[in-house]
């Protein structure tokens, strides 16, 4: 009857040598790390193309993004990804047939990338582009009176005077893509979270994988947040504090 | 999604409408639709379940996170410690986690106790929507305890001192200032974290939960097919997300914004 807690407290499980499965978990944080790291660049390369579409791209690419936005916000992440990952793996087999080429198989890391920033990107896009906005008006025609070129305007006015207002949305972000990378579990890329239920469902220790599992998760997610709150500090430098 | 007025009439906008259109024509003839109609009740179904998941969650979660933000934004330490750190875990972790942990690890847990098993609840827990059903509500607690936390710190002080001063007791000024106030402050944030509610209720489907998603999942595994299943679900939770938003907006509408 007591069973369970002697389940729970058996930590040679977690061991990094074979017998134990630390190893294989870390394993999983090193793929759901690199899958949210580059997802969550590629989105932000579409959010930059889609922050500057938005606003200075003429009416039919306006419209083709908002189409862009709003479809991957009104769909769950799961199908999206279902849809993302086979539709994906797909058309670049065809495109590898057309040019003649042989059949690629496309790694699950590579694909749960793609997945991960094109969802990204849409989010992003919206963030850039309303700190984009948030820029005064007449910050840029000072810039302008006093002959900087359009470069200069950008970095030396427009990415700084944006900078606090695009942190926080883009720092939440990164937090939902390195959870957002779970889902991948479901289309078998051997993240984290696929890893502990194959280690749970070897050992029976289901209790103790998924709890060291959340505890890695949520390591991400603090450790992220001293980031965070340091590059929130830089960038609200000279700023009047809130509240 | 800005206040710009634009018209569907513009000439590009009827050219991209023409070309939308004709992709769902060309969808509907050229692929396999044949398997809707055997499937057609059970979808409906689905989304019933799906519909109701979501609005059993996202009241239950609504309802535990009044507390939540209550104690976070005004309790002694020893109830906004435990609180805070609810709300961090329950953010810091993938809900997919949470949700394998409740189901496999919870499950599993309750197998080793002869007196969970011959009681009445073990129908209940051996199947699986209990834990979807909790996952989902204790998610949606943690997220919107952290926006009622600040719901509740942001109504102004002197509306509370007013309400002290007509003589309410706290429990009446709670229920008629504060508690209204801050609800109506996280209404537009309740709106959006409702859909994405909506968007979180298939994960259920990954421990058996019989919802739309797992419908569909059903349909790609008889009938082979990659793409029509998934887009039609595509199509579903939009229409859902839309039927959402403008609830939540017609809802908005209604609360004055300036009382007299």
């Amino acid at each position: 009857m007591l069973d369970w807690i002697a389940d729970l407290a058996s930590w040679e499980l977690l061991a990094l040598e074979p017998p134990g499965w630390g190893g294989v978990l870390l394993g999983g944080l090193a793929v759901s790390l690199q899958v949210a790291v580059g997802g969550y660049i590629l989105g932000f390369l579409f959010g930059v193309g889609g922050a500057t579409g938005k606003l200075y791209g003429g009416p039919i690419l306006r419209d083709l993004l908002d189409v862009y936005t709003t479809l991957v916000r009104a769909v769950p992440e799961l199908v999206l990804i279902l849809l993302l990952y086979y539709a994906g793996t797909d058309a670049l087999n065809q495109l590898m047939l057309l040019i003649g080429a042989e059949r690629v198989d496309i790694s699950g890391l590579a694909a749960g990338i793609f997945v991960i920033g094109v969802v990204q990107g849409a989010y992003q896009t919206e963030v850039l582009r309303g700190a984009f906005k948030a820029v005064p008006h007449g910050q840029i025609e000072a810039a302008r009176a006093y002959g900087m070129s359009s470069l200069q305007v950008l970095r030396r006015i427009t990415l700084p005077g944006m900078l606090p207002h695009a942190v926080p949305g883009l720092a939440n972000l990164w937090l939902i893509a390195t959870k957002d990378t779970a889902l991948l579990a479901v289309v078998g890329v051997a993240e984290l979270t696929l890893v502990t239920r194959q280690a749970g469902g070897t050992t029976k220790s289901y209790f103790l994988f998924f709890c060291a599992a959340g505890l890695l998760y949520l390591m991400v997610t603090l450790i992220s947040n001293v980031g965070i709150r340091r590059v929130e500090r830089y960038a609200r430098r000279g700023m009047p504090a809130v509240r | 999604m800005g206040p710009e007025i634009r018209s569907w009439r513009e000439p590009h906008r009827l050219v991209l409408l023409a070309i939308g259109i004709g992709i769902i024509v060309f969808a509907a003839i050229n692929m396999r639709w044949d398997w809707l109609p055997r499937y057609s009740g059970r979808l409906v179904e689905g989304v019933g379940t799906t519909l109701w998941l979501l609005f059993l969650t996202s009241a239950l979660g609504f309802l535990l996170a009044v507390p939540l933000g209550l104690v976070q934004a005004a309790g002694p330490f020893w109830l906004s410690g435990p609180a805070r750190m609810f709300c961090t875990v329950i953010r810091g972790t993938p809900l997919l986690l949470q949700l394998w942990l409740l189901y496999y690890g919870l499950g599993s847990l309750f197998a080793y106790w002869p007196e969970i098993r011959q009681s009445w609840a073990w129908p209940y827990l051996r199947s699986a929507w209990p834990y979807g059903v909790l996952a989902l509500t204790l998610s949606f607690a943690g997220y919107e305890g952290e926006v009622m936390r600040g719901a509740f710190a942001g109504v102004p002080k002197g509306e509370l001192e007013a309400a002290r001063a007509y003589g309410m007791s706290p429990l009446t000024a709670f229920r008629r200032i504060w508690l209204p106030r801050a609800i109506h402050r996280a209404l537009p944030t309740l709106a959006g974290e409702t859909v994405l509610q909506l968007k979180a209720t298939p994960l259920v489907a990954t421990i058996t939960v019989v919802d739309v998603y797992a419908i569909i999942s059903r349909v790609r595994q008889d009938t082979y097919l990659t793409y029509e299943p998934l887009l039609l679900l595509a199509l579903i939770y939009m229409i859902l997300t839309g039927i959402l938003v403008l609830a939540f907006r017609w809802l908005e509408a209604k609360v004055p914004v300036k009382g007299g």
